[in-house]
């Protein structure tokens, strides 16, 4: 049994928060450096060539990528033979969700109530994921999701008899549909699968896998660059304004699932994908 | 590729030159509004009361900035979805609007508002939200101060990059601009 006080969980998530909003990610740097390569659009290239110019601005004078600094979309895996002490696990999440977002000057974009809508005025509540896993480390991970590109996620149950035909229609429709408003050039997450619930965090999981690391899973592998390779032939491009890069990478999970389902959900992500992780 | 500069405010001459595709630098006073801005707006027109800003010529960013750090004027400063503005613009375009900054596609009343109007509507990179906080020089709040990120804003600008989405003609880069690269 190991022993981790809750506020080194409450410090962590602080650093994170701040950390997935001032930093991207090496490999999205690199992926708009090989989209740079692949863009034909003039106006894609520029836009390119401002993202890469806008990371470095963000890093260097630790501001936001974006002003939208998102919802706080917290994973933990826990170890089983980990003991929390000093008080609520979720209570020291959303502590460090308040302290990162006030501390680094992150925009607060969470209402309290749906209808309602009065901001909560410290982005909290974060959503969080708890998975319990073998071992005595605790792994969190912080992504920050953005309203423009969840708003253009879906989720559809389709009859087994659609398959896999069924899924690369369903996906193609969600990127066609959401057009400019995700922010392209997007990182598409696709969970197929599971019940409604499982393929949606599926889906949301899938975004967290490193870009252009490919599903280890030979057959879903080759779905996930057929998928890119059509999503890229829409001509979106960057910002929706026309061009070859509409998606840098597509990312797929897959679960089991009932006789009866073929659950499919498309969690579209900005170009930033913003997630950053760490170990206690 | 070349890029023109313009000044707010802005003249009919300007606004019915400008034609999708082209980039521009925009420069002077803008003023930021979201939908609970524009919500509260529209009411105002409804009770026959004045607006907290000016329209004629003016141009409308829609943005939430993050807060400013200490000593900067500005947080990060993208656009944000322009979309949801959709139901109030056309009242907006038709008192003398002349442009609208943000991202993503507009309905087929604003675009009908903008050719009968004359108005534009430019994107800025969504994302690029600290590099294009540079470009803004100035900024104060104007109205509604309650709304915090979400209040009304004076900005002055400086070589603000955007590119022009729909023009006066009622052309749609979004839909042309898709057209020329699908199926590449």
């Amino acid at each position: 049994m190991r022993t981790i006080d809750v506020a080194e969980v409450t410090a962590v998530v602080a650093e994170l928060c701040k950390k997935a909003n001032f930093e991207l990610g090496e490999d999205v740097l690199a992926a708009f450096k090989k989209a740079l390569e692949d863009e034909l659009s003039l106006t894609g290239k520029d836009i390119l060539q401002q993202l890469i110019e806008n990371a470095r601005i963000a890093r260097e004078e630790e501001v936001p990528m974006c002003q939208d600094t998102g919802f706080a979309v917290v994973f933990l895996e826990v170890g089983q033979e980990v003991h929390f002490t000093g008080g609520d696990l979720y209570a020291a999440v959303n502590e460090g969700v308040r302290r990162g977002y006030t501390e680094g000057y992150l925009r607060k974009s969470i209402v309290g109530h749906p209808f309602r809508r009065q901001n909560t005025g410290d982005n909290t509540p974060a959503v969080i994921h708890t998975r319990i896993v073998p071992g005595d480390r605790v792994k969190i991970t912080v992504a920050p999701k953005g309203g423009g590109s969840e708003n253009m996620s879906a989720l559809r149950m389709l009859k087994p008899a659609e398959g896999e035909e069924g899924v690369k229609r369903f996906v193609l429709e969600v990127v066609k549909n959401a057009g400019p408003n995700p922010c392209p050039p997007l990182v598409v997450g696709v969970g197929i699968g599971g019940t409604m619930e499982k393929a949606a965090l599926l889906a949301k999981e899938a975004l967290l896998r490193p870009l252009g690391e490919p599903h280890p899973d030979e057959d879903v592998a080759r779905l996930e660059r057929e998928l890119l390779e059509s999503i890229n032939r829409l001509g979106i491009g960057p910002q929706g304004l026309g061009g070859r890069v509409t998606a840098l990478a597509v990312h797929v999970e897959v679960f089991p699932c009932h006789i009866a389902s073929l659950p499919v959900a498309v969690n579209l992500n900005c170009h930033a994908s913003r997630h950053k992780e760490a170990l206690l | 590729m070349p890029q023109l500069r313009i000044f707010t405010p802005l003249t009919d001459e300007v606004v019915e030159s400008l034609r999708i595709g082209q980039r521009v630098l925009l420069n002077g006073v803008i003023y930021t509004g979201r939908d609970a801005a524009h919500k509260k707006m529209v009411e105002l027109l409804d009770k026959g009361e004045d607006l907290p800003i000016p329209l004629q010529g003016q141009v409308i960013y829609y943005v939430g900035p993050s807060p400013a750090k200490p000593g900067r004027v500005i947080g990060s400063a993208g656009p944000t979805t322009s979309g949801r503005m959709d139901a109030y613009a056309p009242r907006l375009i038709a008192l003398g609007l002349k442009g609208m900054v943000g991202k993503g596609k507009r309905s087929p009343e604003v675009v009908e508002a903008m050719k009968k109007y004359k108005a534009v509507y430019f994107a800025a990179v969504g994302g690029a939200a600290a590099l294009l906080a540079r470009r803004v020089k100035s900024c104060r709040v104007v109205a509604y101060p309650e709304l915090g990120p979400e209040a009304i804003h004076e900005l002055v600008v400086e070589d603000l990059p955007v590119i022009v989405v729909n023009d006066v003609m009622g052309r749609d880069l979004y839909e042309e601009g898709v057209k020329i690269y699908a199926g590449q």
